[in-house]
């Protein structure tokens, strides 16, 4: 597939480094300019990715298959040490994708009234953070992957730390060191790959591919390292229990769009990292880590809930639901089967979608009252109805009311992760969450949206207008399509997950770890039921 | 052959869109709310194309054989995912690998048509009396709006015919509750009510979404039919297994939705609605949600003796409990909230010994006299403008006729008083827990009998008899209501006098109603500890007396205490600590916000202090630490390395400083220095 002679990767990935360089040509004055050509170019950028899914199914790109991965691109790179350009999605990425694109302009259009300073370098550094994350998502060679994985990062620092709020500086550099020295770590066990690769096969199979690296046969003492290691990374980007604190004050920091992005992608390259390459790469590490990364899970799940319900601030309120959410994702993925992981997959987007329009809202009065701080609101429901309609249905999608995204994905983890006997326990804990999510959401809307509108300055906040209504439409159509007809989005992935849990089905068989084959409760007390007596008399 | 079943619950869902979308974007273009004619037709005449769609339904199953009473129409599949394994149950059911696969399918049977008719029937006089209570109010057409999603989600869990359709409905409804309750969202006190309900169903959700984890894994399948045929098969468990657990915590999404105790605490705040809201939600379908459900799975609860049997001691002792709340409360609509309560445990006791059909003929008497009480509230509540107060009322039989008549008939249905509805439904739960042994069900019941007749009376007699204690202002404007809310009265009041002769008791004739829901209850196993012992029909005869003579006993009570002197007692005074206690619900909610709502703000602040302290306390500390380091070895480097550097210099600049002096550039210094030198190296040589 190619656009233009391009290959359809490629120009998915870079397209938006074309409107950068235009606004680069744009004299800083012009400013409504440099937002028409951002705001077209993201917009281009989210049509352009729409192929993908539509030709996902032609017989030319299911031919063009290699790995598992369509609309394959592999050339040689840095020959001296293998790396190679290696672009490939699946159904896993391709869901990310698309949600990378349509968060990346929805991000962009939300912005047009925001930001009032430095206009120019801001739509450029969200263009470059654009092509960034596509970059991760395609990347199947781990030096490719590193590289994209940190240019991100630079974008995103400058995003919190010139836009940011009060106390920018501080949570810039927090999260840039934090997630530094995740990827240090990172990059280590890729290389310690790299090594173990070449001392199996000789330096002339020398090689970065995440392909070559599955087929290695590696111990399981060299997995528990490198998973160790690779766990730390992602798990700071997730963010898991107890890496997760760089997050708040990020959230709270970063320009309203910045933390849309933040939050509806930024996140999900750890989720993502695991899920590409932790799970396959490293099966018997994984099987062993489990009960722990359980358990992290559930402690996120309830503890980011309970935090998030003593909150303050609307921002950090939902930063930490974040948490709990994340914590709920996780946890499908590492329960290892088909529906746990297809529902960690789905949740990653639900969370893109209802978290990113929740920053959205948040966005929002805080453009019109500069506060975020929760006891300044109340009311509001009376002077803006469209802004109570579409902060409900967002609430809604985030606790997870059947007929939306939200409880599709819960629904399915909770599931996946019953599905195994010896987790059962913490799809029991985990499920409590659900309560509580309830509760710090509908607490926040009785909040901001219920009660009298007593404070004078509310009363003059304008309603949402056309653009701001725009910006929620997509979302709200994907939380009601995701929540009305998941089977759509489904299907994509259930190769992908299956290729990954059919590794562990037979690990998980050898470990003597119980799939759901033979229930092992031993009850005595069925020697003792009683047969129907009615049908003898 | 029954393509118009999904149109039931959509046509309502269409009209929701109508005019709430629809509203919304017209206020939002014109500055004007949607016409209240517009939306009243839409919504009151959707909601009738579904009662009649029931009715097409319920025909066409009424002459379909009997062991063929089954409509189904599948729409698609809601979710399609990968392959789970199942564990299988015991040795009885294999463990299997099925595909992950959740259908939006209706369905309808017997039990099925009941509920659809009695929601869309009882909906319809609701949604037409609504209109008549809700005209003056802004909101009107977000009313409709939320009134018409919710008989969507109602629907949808009565004709879903697997359980996520069902919890789809579920949760629907219970939004729809959270929406309605906290209408008046600029009343603190109706907000706060509102998310209190979702928040305590939600944890009645949580235990319903276990069990269904659990009976999925089991079996793989959510489907009623197919978890009947399978479970069908199998023999009653008489000790604690995997349909016990699965029964116990689908209950306990039942003790959620049906407001049983522990979880019955929303219901009682949920009186903040409007008063259509909780005739509608609150009192005739949403509350007896749970009792369809555990009827839905009746399959399964007859197989384990002992989830039955919690549901039953649950829910009589929610019968008795709730009705002594009801004994000295003020506010009209939350007497009538305990009474709700009340009624849904007897229900819960019929389903506990069994008695399924006797369950469901309450429910659906319940739903007719129990709207009627309400609507008749509701009428008072308007023509009062707005007053609550039972002390504040009194002698309204004079104003309100049609009101006082149709409340009659409830009130002397609620009270079982043959012919009127409710004594033959009641009497049927009664007489059945003392006929398949549950002597203590059956006593208790009949205490709680007792009281409902008790605070009904007391009901009766302080708002339509007794001296007038009403504010002269509001007496002026104090009318009988309009046709609109008389004739849905009139309508709820001829069925709530009539509607138990559908099933009448043994000792009268055939009860039809029984034998009309015989179909659903096929595979259920007749547990020996629940057969009907032989009792004479004159022996039956006598013990429907019995109840009829609690419901006088309590009768003569009240009237005793409230009705013979014509002023109202004040029972704060007269019954002192028992009042007070009673008044204030036993202190419940006050012990629930100890146990658990404070105590999880507690955690929540603590988890909070604990992120900052510690976790971030631990990067800041990383942080200074590393600053700290910097700082010494920026020390080290300015003094140490960067000293001994310097050192070097400054020897060089010192020594060379000194050495400088001598080169002073004048020859003869230098001829001086060299003749030294050589007077020097001289001596040297001449004295070695």
């Amino acid at each position: 597939m190619e656009i233009l002679g391009v290959p359809i990767l490629n120009a998915v990935t870079y397209f938006p480094l074309i409107g950068f360089l235009i606004i680069l040509l744009i004299p800083k004055k012009k400013e409504t300019l440099i937002k028409i050509v951002a705001n077209v170019t993201a917009f281009i950028g989210f049509l352009i990715s729409l192929p993908l899914i539509i030709n996902w199914y032609k017989p030319e790109v299911i031919k063009g298959m290699k790995d598992g991965m369509r609309y394959v691109i592999d050339v040689p790179w840095i020959r001296t040490i293998g790396a190679r350009y290696q672009f490939g999605i699946d159904g896993i990425s391709l869901l990310l994708v698309l949600l990378t694109t349509l968060l990346g302009f929805i991000a962009i259009l939300s912005s047009w009234s925001a930001i009032k300073t430095r206009v120019k370098e801001y739509y450029i550094y969200m263009l470059l953070l654009q092509t960034g994350m596509l970059g991760v998502f395609m990347a199947t060679d781990l030096f490719l992957f590193y590289v994209f994985w940190e240019v991100m990062l630079v974008p995103m620092y400058f995003l919190i730390g010139v836009w940011g709020g009060p106390r920018k500086l501080y949570a810039a550099i927090k999260f840039f060191l934090y997630t530094l020295a995740g990827s240090v770590l990172m990059l280590l066990a890729i290389l310690a790959l790299y090594f173990k690769y070449i001392s199996i096969f000789g330096w002339d199979h020398r090689t970065f591919s995440l392909f070559k690296f599955l087929h290695a046969g590696l111990d399981p003492q060299f997995q528990f390292w490198a998973f160790l290691a690779f766990f730390v990374g992602f798990a700071i980007k997730v963010p898991m229990f107890p890496f997760h604190t760089w997050l708040p004050d990020a959230h709270v920091e970063a320009p309203t769009a910045g933390s849309v992005i933040l939050a509806g992608v930024l996140l999900k390259m750890g989720t993502y990292g695991f899920v590409r390459f932790s799970l396959p790469l490293f099966p018997d590490a994984m099987i062993k880590f489990t009960p722990l990364l359980m358990t992290l899970c559930v402690i996120g799940i309830i503890y980011g809930a309970l935090v998030a319900m003593m909150q303050t601030d609307m921002k950090k309120l939902v930063a930490y639901s974040s948490v709990s959410h994340l914590g709920m994702t996780m946890l499908g993925v590492f329960a290892l089967t088909q529906i746990g992981l297809q529902g960690g997959v789905v949740q990653m987007i639900n969370h893109g979608i209802s978290t990113g329009a929740l920053f959205l809202i948040v966005g929002i009065v805080y453009e019109r009252r500069h506060t975020r701080l929760i006891k300044e609101y109340g009311g509001l429901s009376h002077s803006m109805p469209v802004y109570a309609t579409i902060f409900l249905i967002m609430t809604l999608s985030s606790i997870g009311l059947p007929g939306l995204n939200g409880f599709i994905g819960e629904f399915m983890i909770l599931q996946g992760t019953f599905a195994r006997t010896d987790l059962r326990v913490y799809a029991i804990l985990a499920a409590s969450g659900v309560i509580l999510g309830a509760a710090y959401m509908l607490w926040l809307y009785q909040r901001v949206m219920f009660g009298k509108l007593d404070k004078e300055e509310n009363k003059k906040m304008k309603d949402l207008n056309l653009r701001e209504v725009f910006t929620f439409v997509p979302l709200i159509i994907m939380a009601v399509w995701i929540g009305i007809y998941p089977s759509f989005w489904l299907k994509y992935l259930k190769n992908p997950v299956k290729r990954i849990t059919d590794i562990y089905q037979k690990k998980l068989a050898e470990n003597k770890i119980n799939v759901g084959h033979k229930y092992k409760v031993d009850y005595k007390g069925m020697k003792k039921i009683i047969n129907n007596k009615m049908s003898e008399e | 052959m029954a393509e118009y079943l999904w149109l039931i619950p959509t046509l309502p869902f269409i009209g929701f869109l109508i005019n709430g979308l629809g509203g919304l974007i017209y206020k939002k273009v014109s500055k004007k709310t949607l016409n209240r004619y517009f939306v009243s037709i839409v919504a009151c005449g959707l909601v009738f194309i579904s009662l009649l769609l029931s009715t097409v339904a319920f025909v066409q199953l009424a002459n379909m054989p009997n062991e063929h009473k089954y409509i189904e129409q599948k729409c698609f599949n809601w979710v399609t995912a990968g392959d789970v394994t199942t564990t299988g149950y015991y040795d009885k059911v294999p463990s299997k690998t099925t595909q992950f696969k959740i259908e939006w399918n209706y369905f309808f049977d017997p039990l099925s048509a009941v509920m659809a008719l009695v929601v869309c029937g009882v909906g319809f006089l609701i949604h037409v009396f609504a209109i008549g209570y809700m005209w003056d109010d802004t909101g009107f057409y977000r009313f409709f709006s939320y009134l018409n999603l919710f008989m969507f989600a109602m629907l949808t869990l009565v004709l879903g015919n697997n359980f996520i359709m069902m919890f789809l409905g579920w949760e629907g409804v219970g939004f729809c509750s959270y929406a309605l309750i906290g209408y008046y969202f600029h009343k603190k006190s109706a907000s706060d009510a509102g998310k209190k309900a979702f928040i305590v169903n939600r944890v009645g959700d949580y235990g319903f979404s276990v069990g269904v984890f659990l009976l999925f894994m089991t079996f793989g399948t959510f489907n009623f039919k197919e978890l009947g045929e399978i479970i069908g098969k199998l023999p009653a468990e008489t000790h604690f297994g995997i349909l016990s657990a699965v029964g116990l915590l689908l209950f306990i999404g039942a003790t959620g939705k049906s407001a049983q105790i522990p979880l019955y605490v929303w219901l009682p705040d949920a009186m903040e609605g409007p008063t259509p809201v909780s005739a509608l939600i609150h009192a005739a379908t949403m509350v007896t949600a749970g009792v369809y459900m555990i009827t839905r799975a009746s399959f399964l609860y007859t197989r384990s003796y002992l989830s039955l049997e919690i549901v039953g001691f649950f829910g009589v002792m929610t019968a008795l409990y709730a009705a002594i709340m009801g004994f000295f409360q003020r506010d009209i609509k939350k007497v009538l909230a305990y009474s709700t309560i009340s009624q849904l445990g007897y229900m819960f006791t019929a389903l506990g010994v069994a008695a399924f059909s006797a369950g469901i003929m309450h429910l659906m008497t319940h739903a007719f006299f129990k709207a009627l009480l309400f609507l008749g509230a509701g009428s008072i509540i308007v023509a009062m403008h707005h007053e609550q107060d039972m002390q504040n009322m009194g002698n309204l039989r004079k104003y309100m006729p049609i009101t006082f008549w149709t409340m009659m008939a409830a009130y002397l249905a609620i009270c079982g008083i043959p012919p009127f509805s409710g004594f033959f439904s009641k009497d049927e739960i009664l007489w059945q827990a003392f006929a398949r042994g549950h002597k203590l069900f059956y006593v208790i019941g009949l205490i709680a009998a007792i009281f409902t007749a008790f605070y009904m009376t007391r009901l009766m007699i302080l708002t339509f008899f007794g001296k007038e204690r009403i504010d002269p202002h509001k007496k002026e404007h104090l009318k009988e209501s309009p046709a609109v809310m008389t004739i849905p009265l009139i309508i709820l009041g001829i069925l709530a006098t009539i509607g138990g002769f559908l099933g009448l008791p043994a000792w009268l004739g055939e009860n039809r109603f029984e034998k009309w829901l015989e179909p659903v209850f096929e595979h259920n196993y007749n547990n020996p500890v629940f057969k009907m012992g032989h009792y004479t029909h004159s022996f039956e005869m006598m013990m429907a007396g019995v109840s009829v003579l609690a419901a006088l006993l309590g009768f003569f009570v009240a009237y005793y205490l409230y009705g013979k002197k014509g002023i109202v007692p004040d029972d704060e005074k007269n019954w002192g600590r028992l009042w007070k206690v009673i008044y204030n619900k036993f202190y419940m909610d006050e012990l629930y916000d100890a146990l658990f709502v404070n105590r999880a703000k507690d955690l929540g602040n603590a988890f909070s202090a604990f992120d900052q302290a510690v976790i971030d306390g631990g990067v800041n500390g990383t942080a200074a630490t590393t600053r700290g380091t910097a700082k010494v070895s920026s020390w080290f480097d300015k003094y140490v390395v960067d000293g001994l550097v310097n050192l070097q210099a400054w020897i060089v600049q010192t020594s060379s400083g000194i050495l400088r002096k001598i080169q002073t550039g004048v020859i003869h210094n230098y001829a001086l220095a060299v003749l030294l030198g050589i007077v020097i190296l001289s001596c040297l040589y001449i004295f070695r």
